[in-house]
């Protein structure tokens, strides 16, 4: 039973991989807007902050892979409307496969092409005068954090994706989640931000998630008197992406069993 | 008994009282009221209906893709509600719309299905062989014909060999030549012992392929038998296109004597049509009778009824629900 899910589940994964060599224009696309707005932020308006622009940069560096790693939702959502829009899902459902293998894939697909986009991203960010100044123990941790924390987006999205009722509406929701790194301290630190926009910000898993890679990397402390994942920002992300996963897993994969019937 | 006169071994395809209707209140829309099916081993039963009959609904049903608010069916032994795996082990489906996935090329497409199958790669290579999609193999399925790509989703219904194969239109929408070839297909299987549920809105298919055929309409099968029973009660309609205006009544009269009904004249077409019961009648028969009177044609045809014919006759002259 399990070796049939992951004989299944890496045969799905394959055709993800496929799919993007196919077309990969859309990964292009997404590897390079990060890149973007790393050099936006960082020089346009971080000129605007009271930080010192150096400061800033080593700054948002690590926040904007967190952004980059929370887009899973995007392209979570996007694919798995497609798939469960389009006849192809049809012929898996007559097939007597394991149907987890469906998501199962499409997630591992999408671990692979994100690791491998950090490559670029990182080098920018090494230009941009960004430096690991921790251990390397410490930012080895890093990486396995934002590699979770993208799975667990990519659940999220994979989910809303399964419910939308269409593409178009997934492709519209999926867009609109752009916004969510504005509301926490990937970019900016919410210190300056109004009271409940703060707190807000400071529970969004992006925050917890941004400030323990910040502190895995030794680019800033931990910011006191925050929310508790914040404060406790490894455990708080680990938390938050068992919750995610917790809830998001078992839900996708009962929709993926049932869908349609 | 839950399936009355049908309990036998023999049927591979058996459904009693299925029921399904989609969404609720003003929308909703009853797509099937009580559909029995019986579909003896080894023969190939055509489901044959305008749009919005239902074939499609309950192609989905008997192939454990959507779950009958009643009734139930069992298809290669098993109970699609409640054995669906064992169900998906013996079927093989190509569904009304392309099932395969569009930005892989068809080589790839069937290799992944092939190894969700637990089969060897070249098994895909062979069928694509088979179903002259070598050359294209290596393009997305995308960039496929209509023909083409109806030819990659029959190809991976076939990589097992399945015990029923069911086909949604299988031809709709195809030039001549691909849908030759899709019934070669299909007759190879039948020679091979594989039960088929095809649904059409073509008598001619039907006739051509099917060794039983259920008229389902609004739902439920409105009329069962032989395509050569169905033939029998909804004859032929034949059509002659004479060279002058002057011939039309000739023509007309001619017509009438061979058949003994009454023809239907079309003067802007020059042209006269009947319908006929008489299987005896041929298209030459009806030339050299027109020709034996000095009957100018210079186009004869006698071809199947439509479906809106067919179903003209058989239910009584009766309003489609289309
Ligand atoms: N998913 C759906 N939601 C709502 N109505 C549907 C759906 N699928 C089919 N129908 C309706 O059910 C009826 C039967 O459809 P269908 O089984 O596709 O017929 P056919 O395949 O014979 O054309 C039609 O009236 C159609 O509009
Ligand atoms: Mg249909």
């Amino acid at each position: 039973m399990t070796t049939a899910f992951l004989y299944d589940g890496t045969a799905m994964l394959g055709r993800h991989l496929q799919r993007i060599r196919h077309a990969p224009a859309i990964l292009v696309m997404t590897q390079t807007m990060p890149i973007v707005f790393l050099l936006f932020f960082g020089y346009v308006f971080g000129s605007a902050l009271a930080m010192p622009g150096a400061d800033y940069r080593a700054f948002l560096v690590p926040g904007m892979l967190v952004a980059t790693a929370a887009n899973g939702i995007m392209t979570g959502m996007f694919t798995a409307a497609q798939d469960s829009h389009r006849g192809v899902m049809d012929r898996f459902r007559t097939l007597p496969m394991t149907r987890a293998a469906v998501p199962l894939g499409q997630a591992a697909a999408d671990i692979v092409t994100t690791a491998a986009g950090l490559v670029p991203l990182l080098l920018v960010g090494l230009a941009m005068g960004w430096r690991i100044e921790g251990g390397a123990l410490e930012a080895a941790g890093a990486f396995g954090l934002l590699l979770l924390f993208r799975f667990a987006a990519t659940w999220v999205g994979i989910l809303f994706g399964l419910v939308s009722r269409s593409e178009e509406a997934a492709g519209q929701l999926g867009g609109a989640t752009f916004m969510l790194p504005l509301l926490s301290n990937a970019y900016i630190p919410t210190a300056g931000f109004p009271g409940w926009v703060r707190v807000l910000a400071e529970w969004n898993p992006i925050s917890a998630v941004a400030t323990a890679v910040r502190d895995l990397f030794g680019n800033a402390p931990v910011p006191g008197g925050s929310s508790w994942p914040v404060a406790h920002p490894v455990a708080g992300s680990l938390a938050w992406c068992a919750v995610l996963l917790t809830v998001c897993v078992p839900l996708a994969v009962r929709r993926y069993t049932t869908g349609g019937r | 008994m839950r399936y009355g006169a049908f309990m036998t071994s023999t049927y591979t395809v058996l459904s009693e009282g299925l029921e399904k209707r989609y969404g609720s209140g003003d929308q909703m829309v009853h797509a099937l009221r009580g559909l029995d099916l019986a579909v003896e081993e080894g023969t190939v039963c055509g489901l044959l209906g305008p749009n919005g009959a239902g074939k499609t609904t309950a192609v989905r049903v008997l192939t454990t893709l959507l779950r009958p608010d009643a009734g139930s069916a069992r298809v290669a032994g098993h109970d699609v509600l409640t054995e669906a795996p064992a169900v998906r082990r013996r079927i093989g489906v190509t569904g009304q719309y392309a099932s395969v996935d569009g930005d892989l090329t068809g080589r790839e497409n069937l290799r992944l299905f092939a190894r969700l199958l637990r089969l060897p790669r070249s098994h895909a290579d062979e069928l694509l062989d088979r179903f002259g999609l070598t050359a294209a193999a290596d393009r997305t399925a995308r960039t496929y014909s209509g023909g083409m790509r109806r030819r990659l989703d029959l190809a991976a219904s076939l990589l097992t060999r399945p015990a029923v194969l069911f086909l949604d239109e299988p031809t709709t929408g195809l030039d001549p030549h691909s849908r030759s070839a899709i019934w070669d297909a299909v007759r190879e299987l039948t020679r091979q012992g594989t039960t088929v549920l095809l649904t059409t809105q073509y008598l001619e298919e039907a006739d051509q392929l099917a060794d039983s055929v259920v008229l389902i309409d609004g739902g439920r099968a409105a009329h069962r038998g032989t395509p050569a029973e169905l033939k029998a009660q909804t004859g032929s309609y034949a059509e002659v296109v004479v060279a002058e205006d002057a011939a039309l009544h000739a023509a007309a009269v001619v017509l009438d004597q061979l058949t003994g009904a009454e023809p239907t004249l079309d003067p802007d077409r020059r042209a006269v049509g009947v319908v006929t019961l008489d299987q005896a009648l041929t298209l030459p028969r009806i030339v050299r009778e027109l020709d034996a009177s000095g009957v100018p044609i210079v186009d004869a045809t006698l071809r199947p009824p439509t479906l809106d014919e067919a179903f003209l006759r058989l239910t009584g002259g009766r309003e489609l629900v289309a």
